[in-house]
């Protein structure tokens, strides 16, 4: 068996319109921005995906990114805890004039809805926005004298994943902080897609290191030198 | 002293409650102020809900690697016995009761211990990232903040006016005037700057204060 995809383009066919769609990444940190930028060439040349909903903490920064599938039309909903960031305008401009649609999430309960996603779990209960805005219309249960408000399982058709390692298997380490959403995504969604900076043997991971197990991934690429949002950023680079 | 703790000053007095080992989760902004004014011989550790555990101060400028950075998307450096972890064993730290501290900012605190610190309306794009569920579980949930906005208007309050972030869970407040307990639904007052009278605070409050036998000088170093 061996999950290593030739390029980008491979990497992300069969994403398909009104899909739901996870990102991970939590900022900059762990943004898979050749996978996000090979899904916009695959809608330039073919107008598919469209109509996704998107997951990821933040809805964008700058002109690259989850920024440039705004731009160039593929989201028709976001579902994140924190729709801002250094230049937030492509989200923006589409939510105030009607354009795009906002699921808003404490970050917690988004981390803690795809956990359950990924582990068959339909609904859970927590503290978080229990009294606020937020928890409108959600059943609310007290257990042992506290309230909570029930919460259901998100998961995805795909997911679009950054890591570290991969072996031809799928099994997966994460750079630094870049880990955050991505193992939860990696499990919540359908069809996992990774980048990863180096594609190794399998064996070569110590087992005793593997974040990701590979049963949660199917297709895995090599970008051997990915770039980081936030360089990008500063570069002024906009993918358009 | 001026007539009012500087925002440096009010972190500097927050910093001073917090135990040596004690683990700690500071918003956003603001309260970010908090670490670097740790007392000597106290080392807090510090966790950010992005998934790093005992962090550090910020590297020098080109120093940055952007796959380390805290909630606030700031470049961080690690001190040594850090940890990474992923977001849902982040907030499981967070919900299920591991951090001893979490110190925030405000909008609005009312006496009962209910905080409004991520919304100011209807207005704009509403964003909430962390803050519902960091006020909830850690042991003591602290808000720093001026004592009141910029308009003069009393942050601390009855009852809040802007959407909730959650329902009495603030333990502490420390303010740019006083620092208060949030104790059986009221304000404690527990330290006030010693040139301002009980009078004069309490005008400036939004709701009645409960006073002790024993209410301490609030008093920060310039900084």
């Amino acid at each position: 068996m061996d999950k290593t995809v030739p390029d980008l383009a491979a990497a992300v066919s069969g994403i398909e319109d009104g899909m739901v769609l996870m990102v991970g990444g939590f900022g900059g940190s762990g943004a898979p921005i050749e996978l996000i930028h090979a899904l916009i060439d695959c809608f330039k040349a073919t107008g598919s995906p469209k109509n996704l909903t998107v997951v990821n903490n933040n809805a964008g920064n700058g002109r690259i990114g989850i920024a440039a599938m705004i731009d160039a039309g593929m989201v028709a909903k976001m579902i994140c805890s924190f729709p801002r960031s250094a230049d937030p305008r492509a989200f923006t401009e589409k939510y105030l004039a009607g354009d795009i649609g906002l699921e808003l999430v404490p970050q917690g309960t988004l981390a803690e809805r795809i956990r359950a996603g990924g582990a068959g779990i339909p609904a859970f209960y927590t503290p978080a926005s229990y009294g606020t805005d937020v928890a409108k219309g959600k059943p609310v249960a007290e257990f042992d004298g506290k309230h909570y408000v029930q919460e259901r399982w998100l998961k995805a058709d795909a997911a679009l994943i950054k890591a570290e390692l991969a072996d031809t298997l799928g099994n997966l380490t994460y750079r630094k902080a870049a880990r955050n959403f991505s193992p939860l995504m990696a499990a919540a969604a359908k069809l996992t897609i990774v980048q990863a900076t180096r594609i190794v043997t399998p064996g070569d991971i110590d087992p005793e290191q593997v974040v990701t197990p590979g049963i949660f991934v199917n297709r895995i690429v090599e970008v051997a030198e990915p770039r980081q949002e936030e360089a990008l950023m500063r570069e002024g680079v906009a993918y358009v | 002293m001026s007539a009012k703790l500087s925002n440096a000053q009010i972190a500097w007095r927050a910093a001073q409650d917090i135990e040596d080992g004690a683990y700690v989760n500071l918003g956003i902004g603001f309260p970010e102020m908090v670490a670097k004014f740790q007392p000597p011989g106290k080392q807090a550790i510090f966790h950010t809900e992005n998934g790093v555990l005992n962090f550090g101060e910020a590297p020098a400028e080109g120093e940055e690697d952007w796959d380390l950075i805290n909630a606030g998307k700031k470049a961080i450096t690690l001190r040594p016995g850090a940890a990474f972890f992923h977001h849902a064993d982040s907030f499981g730290m967070v919900r299920g009761g591991h951090l001893d501290v979490a110190i925030l900012g405000t909008y609005e605190v009312a006496e009962n211990g209910d905080l409004a610190n991520w919304s100011t309306g209807p207005k704009g794009v509403p964003a909430v990232g962390g803050a519902m569920d960091l006020v909830h579980g850690a042991k003591r949930v602290a808000v720093i903040t001026d004592h009141v906005t910029k308009d003069g208007k009393p942050k601390l309050v009855k009852k809040c006016t802007l959407p909730l972030t959650g329902v009495g869970c603030v333990t502490r407040v420390y303010t740019s005037l006083a620092v208060l307990d949030i104790e059986g639904g009221r304000f404690v007052l527990r330290e006030k700057l010693p040139t301002m009278s009980v009078a004069d605070l309490q005008a400036v409050t939004g709701a009645e204060m409960v006073l002790p036998d024993q209410i301490g000088d609030l008093v920060a170093p310039e900084l």
